[in-house]
Order: structure tokens, then sequence, then C-alpha cells
């Protein structure tokens, strides 16, 4: 028999549990195999109750996010032998309700990312038969990294003030609404401003930093909310000092 | 629709921060904060010796050599090097510097307040010691 | 846009941590270390009272020292809020700002006697 490896796998059956236990396959061990190939493996010839969310097994559609050896990682791009000689332990992310074994309830995230208007805000639309809005490479590149993000929600797993607080907004959503005010054809930082200056928006971080280390894409969500605070924090002054009329 | 939640809910344990060195290393850089409140009282302390005459100033310095407080002092200029080492270390994540076009790049930003560091020091060494 | 106090604290804290970072080091080392365990000659009292005495002095000394305690409190707010989980928003902050507060007059009073 060829060598193998040891999943230890976090399992939460809602109807008969109360906390979650741990459980032990082992799964062949192949240079090429990621650990989702490994639930997959026990999914397909071991256990057929084990639950787990994925779907493009490339790194694309962000759901298979899982804690892979007490770190958030996505489990397609995380490979067995990487924890060679074993066990591996892997259980569902960090500060989400767990609805069974390792899927995550993410209402709460969902809920969250729409409150920073992540789409293009106009002062004033411009007829369609004017055209498309133009856009410079250089002004592509000013918001191309934090559109990267693939919502996988890993930051929110390694970031301890939301599991402390769970109404901060949050990295991904902050990171997004970043995206859109650095694009040159959005108009939106004021209204977003308004959210994200409130205590559960950009200053309920304390930088940790961890959002931006275990982002898959390299968003880095930390500098994002520092920005917000820098930005948020001009602002403020300004409308303190400026009489209203000399405001903009 | 069921009333009963039946999802887990993970609670965060008190002692979160000792589970990953990267968590245990913020606490200890957030916790740097009160030994700069430290060291700004002790400061303050000396300013009030130096004003009330030599006396009081030789005083002050004898009881500086005190073994708790030259241990607290010793102490809190290591997490002060904490505070010194990352807050330059995460200054160009939160501010963007553009010059002529041409976003700075993060290694001149962190050089840049070494050296701002570097001159500050020996401007202070310079007047307190001529 | 609303007018919020959070973004005037954190401007504070961030003032106050370029303060600690750059002024603080040097300040400490000599006054907390080098200068009472003898590995420098401590200055004579003349030359120290005359430089503390300078309203520069005064000014900066005071500026920093004010920033640094508004720092340390922010900062120790949310330690204690997140890190130790005491879950009292309002009596956190209460304490953290105003032993900075209690500070500041400190500062004031201290630095103004030596002048």
């Amino acid at each position: 028999m060829s060598q193998s490896i040891r999943l230890r796998v976090a399992r939460y059956r809602p109807d008969k549990d109360t906390e979650p236990g741990w459980q032990e396959y082992d799964v062949p061990l192949r240079e090429e195999w990621t650990v989702l190939d490994g639930l997959n493996h026990v999914k397909n010839e071991v256990d057929t109750t084990l639950s787990f969310r994925w779907s493009c097994r490339m790194g694309i559609c962000g759901s298979c996010g899982m804690n892979v050896g007490g770190e958030p990682r996505l489990t397609c791009a995380t490979f067995l032998s990487d924890y060679a000689p074993g066990p591996v332990d892997v259980a569902p992310l960090s500060n989400f309700p767990v609805v069974r074994d390792l899927v995550v309830d993410i209402t709460d995230f969902m809920e969250k990312l729409p409150r920073v208007k992540p789409w293009l805000i106009r002062d004033e639309e411009q007829p369609v038969d004017e055209g498309e809005y133009l856009q410079s490479p250089e002004e592509l590149d000013a918001y191309k990294q934090f559109s990267m993000c693939i919502n996988c929600m890993l930051c929110y797993a390694a970031c301890p003030v939301y599991g402390l607080e769970p109404e901060f907004i949050g990295p991904a959503a902050i990171a997004l609404a970043e995206r859109y005010d650095l694009d040159s054809r959005d108009h939106g930082t004021r209204q977003r401003l308004d959210v994200l200056i409130e205590q559960e928006g950009v200053y309920g971080c304390t930088f940790v930093g961890e959002c931006t280390r275990v982002c898959p894409k390299h968003v880095d969500p930390a500098a994002a909310i520092q920005r917000y605070k820098l930005k948020a924090a001009q602002e403020s002054v300004k409308m303190f000092l400026l009489p209203r009329a000399l405001r903009r | 629709m069921s009333t009963e939640d039946l999802r887990y809910h993970p609670r965060v344990p008190v002692l979160w921060w000792t589970r990953k060195p990267s968590y245990f290393v913020f606490v200890m850089r957030e916790l740097s904060s009160l030994f700069i409140a430290w060291l700004v009282l002790y400061l303050l302390l000396f300013v009030r010796a130096v004003g009330r005459g030599d006396a009081a100033y030789a005083d002050f310095l004898a009881w500086a050599t005190s073994p708790w407080l030259v241990v607290l002092n010793a102490v809190a200029f290591a997490f002060l090097v904490l505070h010194t080492i990352t807050w330059f270390s995460l200054t160009p994540q939160a501010m963007v510097i553009d010059l002529g076009g041409r976003r700075v790049p993060p290694a001149v930003i962190i050089g840049a307040q070494y050296a701002a560091l570097a001159v500050v020091s020996v401007l202070v060494y310079w007047l307190v010691t001529r | 846009m609303k007018l919020r106090v959070e973004p005037f604290l954190w401007l504070a804290f961030s003032g106050g941590g370029v303060m600690a970072a750059v002024i603080l080091p040097v300040l400490a080392f000599l006054f907390g270390l080098a200068f009472p365990l003898g590995w420098l000659d401590p200055p004579d009292h003349e030359h120290l009272a005359a430089v503390v005495g300078h309203p520069i002095t005064f000014l900066v000394l005071f500026g920093a020292n004010v920033l640094m305690l508004i720092h340390a409190a922010h900062r120790f707010r949310y330690t204690l809020y997140d890190g130790l989980q005491v879950k009292h928003r309002f009596l956190v902050g209460a304490v953290c700002y105003g032993g900075a507060l209690l500070g500041a007059f400190l500062a004031l009073h201290m630095l103004g006697s030596a002048t």
C-alpha cells in the first residue's frame, strides 16, 4: 500500500452533538493531493456523512475555506504533503456559527457586504449613448489589488476583533469599500465613510494584521482599514475646522 | 422554518492570544502602552526633581539606581523597542505617500523613520550632555 | 458626513505613537538606564536645569507627553476590551481616557514647576 496521512476532522452533527468532536480518517498521501482532495476521498470512499463546502478546486470561488492546522486556508490550495507525516487538523472557519461538520453559517458576512455599497456610485449618471466610463491603465492599477477578493472569509476567521465583536463590519467588506473608493469612476466615498466611521466600522480594528497575512489573494485588508481611518480622520478635521460653506 | 437554533456558536477563550505567535506578539505590542505611560510618568518625575534643585536631582539619580526601578525601566525600554519596531514597520500599510506621481516604496518609508529616530536621538543626546 | 469623536482620538493616538517611537527611546535610555547605571556620566544639574527650564523644551515635552498619554490610554482601552474581554465599554473608556487627562494635568504641573 502507498503512503497515507491521517486527517483529524472536526465533526458537528446538530441533531446529535452539543459541541464539535474530532474524527480521524486515513487518506492516501499523494504529492498532488490537496486537503480538499483528501476530504473528497473521505466523502466518496469512507464516510458519506461528512459535510463540507467546495466548488471550483482552483482558488477562485472562495467556498472551501477551513482551518487547516489551526490556520485559515483554502483547502483546494493547501497540499497534504506540506503536513506530512501528519496528522492534519481540519476544522471549520473560526468566528462563524457551525451549521454542520465543516460548514459554517455565512449569513452575517452576506448581510455586511452590501452595507459598504460595493458598486459604482455616480454624482450624475452618464447617458448610455455617451458610451462607457473610460479608465486608464494607471487608474485601473489604483484599485486592482483590492478587487481580487474572492469572499472566502479567511480574513474574518483570522480576525480576533471580529471574533470578539461580531458587530465589526470586518476586513473583506472594508477592503471592498476601498476598492470602489479608489475607482476613478466612483463618487461614493462620502457615503461609505458614513458607514465606516462608526465604532463597528473601521475604528473597531486594532491592526492585528492577520487578515492580510492569511489572504490567499494578497488583498491587504489591513492596509485598506488603516487608510480608511486616516481618510475619516482627515475629513473629520476638515469638517470641524471649516465653516459649512467651504467644505468639499 | 424551525425556530430552534441548532448551530454551534464558538466562543473566543480569554487566552485566545496565546494560541498563535502572531496573536501573542500583537498583545505584547498593545501592552507596550502601559510601559509608555510609565516612562512618561518617570520622565515627568525626573523633570520635577531637576526643577527642585541640585539636591533633589542627586536624590532622584540615587533613587533611580534602586534595583526594582532599574528592572522596571529595562523592561519598559524593551517594550518601547517593540513599539518602535512594529510602529515603523506598519506605517507603509497605513499610509500611501506619493512623490512626483510615484508611490514611495515601503522600504523607503521604513528607512526614513529610522533616519528620523537617529537624528532625534543624536539631537537629544547632544542637547542633554553638551 | 457625521461628526464622531473616534477619528480625533485615533489622530491623537497616532501622533502619540510617532512620539513614543521617535523621541521616547533616547529619553528612556538616557534617563532610565544610562545615567542611573553610570554607563554615561549624568549631566550636571545647572546645565540640565537650563535645558528643562527653556520654554521650547516645555512646549515640546508637554505636547509629546500628552500625546503619548492619549496613545497609551487609547491602546490600553482596546487591550482591556479585546485582549481581556472587559466588555464595559463606557467604564473602560472613562478609566483610560480619564487617566490620560489626569496625566496631562500632572504634566502641566510638573513641567511648569521646572520652568
